[in-house]
């Protein structure tokens, strides 16, 4: 049942108080061996006729009566100040029906000390103005008619560049919106005193863009002062709250719905302006009104992973033991703090392998550029490409075997926290991968004419995939003997859907088509956090599942006169509540529901905190062997070996499509993806799905997903673990490593494009073996 | 705006649209057929796949007031829920998607490609699928889902005739 148990107060740094709320959290129901009905099986994700025919209904195909489309005008200078801006011939257009822009927008702070629609404009993309029209060929037709005349302000777009004392301001008060982050543990000057071998490299990493492909977007509508809105989003919840702060508006009366997402990968995980564009365009032409960005406003004004360089330094023992590790960050946020970005790039360094000493500094910078998001496994990403990168420039300068210098430095500890890890999988992750991939067996193949292969590995770790409190959920048994499962998240296109009826389906006793999750509602379910950091299935599956239990406890109350025994000599199971000694004793859950009828049962479940004693991360490894043309510089990734824990599998088909998916992605960001900023015009020049270069299908080599499944039991009730955002986070290494393993030069900078490569060649020979 | 009539789904629908009107916004906002995706609007992405004449198009890149006596197919004309199309229930099986939004497309070029060639070979359903962009990377089972497709109508044209 939920229900609070304890309320801490906690005094705050800035000496205020705030309390921490503890609800109750049960214990594990399914032990590791528990021979379970629903949860670990593949069952096809319940949606799927819905996506299959083109009836699911995303934020882009809400079709309202008289709904207006609207499109955003939008600075086409990296840097300016507006002089004057008249919007009369837009609004005199037929079919315009609503026009905003700085002189008439009220005036809601947005991003830091700026406005929804500000004065002064800092990337080519920032919103000028905005349009709501008949149709969308009319709105861009007004964009056109809307006069602005601008001040050009210098600028600057590159991360090397912004730093410099001459560099031009984003902001007046410089570049830098914060001072470095620093954290140290022991001493690492003393550390690297102890090493016998040091390895000191530059990487950098590009910006890559997530495109997702439903644009953002929001359809909005209002009933007086109740606004609804569709939108594309992460987090309901959240966009809820932030709407009805910027519109003065109490959050009852505020609806937010997401039934189907076209993808979001992290960047959809706060409101955006649009939605409050949308809200106020609405208002104004007093119609429904939807906003989607088209392909080009999506790369430039919708978030983008910051590109980092990174300064690397590590220490070894002649045995391969580190002694010092040392990094120093610098990393582009754009021009704005966007909030929510959360992206800890210095992070593996103080986590993923043991080491007394370790030092790590991180610099935001600012840059006349969209504003960096959140985006999978934001800061790890980048991160992990440097440092298991720098890892096997260890193992080469010492002479080790990659895999064996990783288990030499193997930590069961988060080392931060000082506390033991709730399970140890990076250890199988790497046995479980090498042997499947065949790492220590591995013949590499004579040449063939220009072609040179090679192997390679990487391991990660990540803070996400554990999942927090607080979230709810409600589990409703009908008198049919189906059931709602009530709760406030949403599925961003991950398989919440199916994953967590699956977890209550499971706890009542009933196959899962009895089972409907109703989500992505803020007036129809309780609250439920934003879909982030891989937790939704171990934030909400707990709290599912112990609504459901609740719900269990009351039908075998009511099924235990029927059958003549107590509640406690009960059990359900697929669809049946059985007397434990006798199962041929048993009635239907849907005749027990019947006989109660018009009376229902109800349960209430909420997410309880983890366990103090314990660090809750995820982990994996990924091998990889890649073909080098020399004289083309095209890297062909051959095969892909990839062992993930997730803790407990709920289901192993959506784990594998995670992996598989990631994995591809992290392709992309390893081999083609990088946003172009042209340095003289601050202009993106790939903005587009033409020349921004995500895989397609003919890019695929063979993955293989070797699943672990080891129950997580440590972390909460269900065992489970999260696997979006995982799989991504060690592929660009692994294939830079392999890259180096096949023709022995080494990219430090990604992507490791044609030219990167055929230049390192060139220059640094390619190194005889 | 000009009055023409389309032909979608096996029914006549008559509108009216500015010249300039794509096939895509044609079907998305004049027929409120949102199951065929916008996501680049350029012929990129291959979201927007419907069947024109048999053949899979990207209707982003073809003008509605072109499409007059021409039989256009979108994914709301496949199949149903009880007799879904085997490319559906191939899908379905195969989870060849994840977050849905080139599900369509993707469904439609591999009509395309069944309607011409009920046989493919692996080669012939990748290129089917070649311009058609999944941010999810489902492409693997993409690739399964169009496989088992062939197999399921060949095994239903044995049956049926």
């Amino acid at each position: 049942m939920a229900r609070i148990t304890k309320v801490e107060r906690v005094r705050r740094r800035d000496g205020r108080d705030r309390y921490v709320v503890h609800e109750d959290t049960g214990a594990p129901t399914w032990g590791p061996d528990a021979a379970l009905a629903v949860v670990g099986h593949p069952h096809p994700r319940v949606e799927g006729y819905e996506k299959v025919s083109g009836r699911a209904t995303y934020a882009s195909d809400v079709r309202l009566p008289g709904q207006l489309y609207a499109r955003v005008l939008r600075s086409p200078l990296p840097h300016a100040r507006l002089r004057r801006i008249d919007t009369a011939r837009a609004a005199a257009l037929p079919g315009v029906y609503g026009v905003l822009s700085s002189t008439n927008a009220p005036p809601i702070r947005w991003y830091e000390t700026s406005y929804l629609f500000d004065r002064t404009l800092r990337y080519v993309g920032d919103e000028v103005a905005a349009v709501a029209a008949e149709t969308e060929e009319i709105a861009e037709d007004a964009l056109r008619l809307i006069d602005v005349e601008y001040e050009p302000l210098p600028f600057v777009v590159d991360l090397a560049a912004a730093p410099r004392p001459d560099a031009p301001k984003v902001w007046e008060s410089g570049n830098r919106p914060a001072r470095p982050r620093v954290r140290q543990r022991g001493d690492v000057d003393a550390g690297f005193a102890q090493a016998d071998y040091v390895v000191d490299e530059v990487y950098t990493t590009q910006s890559a863009l997530h495109n997702c492909l439903e644009p953002h977007g929001c359809t909005a509508t209002w009933e007086g002062d109740h606004l609804t809105l569709w939108d594309s989003t992460q987090s309901v919840f959240g966009v809820r709250d932030e709407v009805a702060e910027a519109l003065g508006l109490p959050i009852h009366h505020v609806r937010v719905i997401k039934q189907y997402m076209g993808g979001g990968f992290g960047s959809k995980q706060v409101a955006w302006k649009h939605t409050v564009i949308a809200a106020l365009l609405s208002r104004q032409a007093r119609r429904p009104v939807q906003l989607m960005l088209d392909r080009e406003a999506e790369n430039l004004a919708a978030g983008n992973r910051n590109p980092t360089r990174q300064r690397v330094r590590l220490g070894a023992r002649r045995d391969g033991s580190l002694t010092a590790i040392h990094a120093h960050v610098e990393q582009g946020v754009g021009a704005y703090l966007l909030g929510g970005e959360g992206s800890e790039v210095s992070g593996p360094y103080r986590s993923l392998y043991r080491c007394p000493n370790v030092r790590t500094e991180q610099v935001e910078i600012y840059t006349n550029t969209g504003p960096a998001a959140a985006f999978r496994a934001p800061g790890w990403v980048e991160g992990a490409f440097a440092l298991e990168s720098a890892m096997d420039e260890l193992a080469r300068g010492l002479g080790l075997d990659p895999l064996e210098l990783r288990r030499r430095n193997y930590t069961a500890e988060d080392q931060e926290h000082s506390k033991p890890y709730s399970l140890d999988g990076l250890r199988h992750c790497y046995e479980r991968a090498a042997e499947a991939f065949g790492w220590h067996s591995y013949q590499r193949p004579a040449r063939r004419g220009s072609k040179r292969r090679g192997i390679g590995l990487a391991a990660h770790d990540w803070a996400g995939g554990g999942g927090w409190p607080p979230a709810y959920a409600w589990v409703k048994l009908n008198t049919d003997g189906t059931a709602d499962v009530i709760t406030g998240t949403q599925d961003i296109g991950t398989g919440t859907r199916t994953g967590l009826a699956q977890v209550a389906a499971e706890a009542l006793g009933l196959p899962l088509e009895r089972v409907a999750l109703r989500l992505g509602d803020t007036q129809a379910g309780p609250y439920a956090p934003v879909s982030a950091g891989s937790a939704t299935q171990a934030t909400l599956g707990p709290a599912i599942e112990q609504a459901a239990v609740e719900a269990r406890q009351q039908l075998l109350m009511a099924a235990a006169p029927m059958l003549d025994v107590a509640p406690a000599q009960l059990a359900v199971r697929d669809g049946a509540v059985y007397v434990v000694d006798a199962p041929d004793r048993r009635l239907k859950v849907a005749e027990v529901m019947e006989r109660i009828a018009p009376h229902m049962i109800q349960g209430a479940g909420a997410r309880g905190p983890n366990r103090r004693d314990r660090s809750v991360q995820t982990f994996g490894a990924q091998l990889v062997e890649v073909e080098v043309d020399v004289e083309t510089g095209e890297v062909t990734v051959l095969r892909l070996v990839a062992c993930h824990d997730c803790g407990r599998i709920i289901n192993p088909t959506l784990v594998e499509s995670q992996v598989v998916g990631g994995i591809i992605q992290g392709l992309g960001y390893a081999l083609s993806e990088e946003r172009v900023v042209d340095p003289a015009s601050g202009i993106v020049l790939n903005a587009n799905l033409e020349e921004y270069k995500v895989p397609t299908v003919a890019d695929v080599p063979s993955i293989v997903n070797v699943p672990l499944g080891l129950p997580d039991l440590d972390a909460n009730p269900t065992g489970a673990k999260g696997i979006g955002e995982p799989p991504l986070v060690p592929t660009a290494p692994a294939i830079a490593n392999a890259v180096f393993d096949a023709v022995g030069v080494r990219i430090r900078a990604l992507p490791l494009s044609r030219a990167s490569l055929l230049e390192a060649l060139a220059a640094g020979r390619e190194a005889p073996r | 705006m000009q009055a023409i009539t389309l032909d979608v789904n096996g029914a006549a629908h008559e509108l009216l649209v500015e010249p300039r009107r794509t096939l895509l916004d044609a079907l998305r906002a004049s027929l409120q057929l949102t199951g065929t995706k916008k996501v680049c609007d350029m012929g990129d992405c291959g979201a927007c796949t419907v069947l024109v004449d048999g053949r899979a198009m990207y209707a982003c890149l073809l003008l509605a007031i072109d499409c007059q006596g021409r039989a256009i197919t979108t994914i709301e004309g496949l199949g149903s829920p009880d007799a879904p199309d085997p490319l559906q229930a191939a899908f379905v099986q195969a989870d060849a998607y994840q977050c849905g939004y080139c599900t369509p497309g993707q469904i439609m070029s591999l009509k395309g490609l069944l309607l011409d060639n009920p046989a493919p070979t692996d080669a012939e359903i990748l290129r089917a699928v070649s311009g058609n962009l999944c941010r999810c990377g489902a492409y693997p089972n993409i690739l399964r889902a169009g496989r088992r497709a062939a197999e399921l109508m060949a095994r239903t044209d044995g049956t049926d005739h």
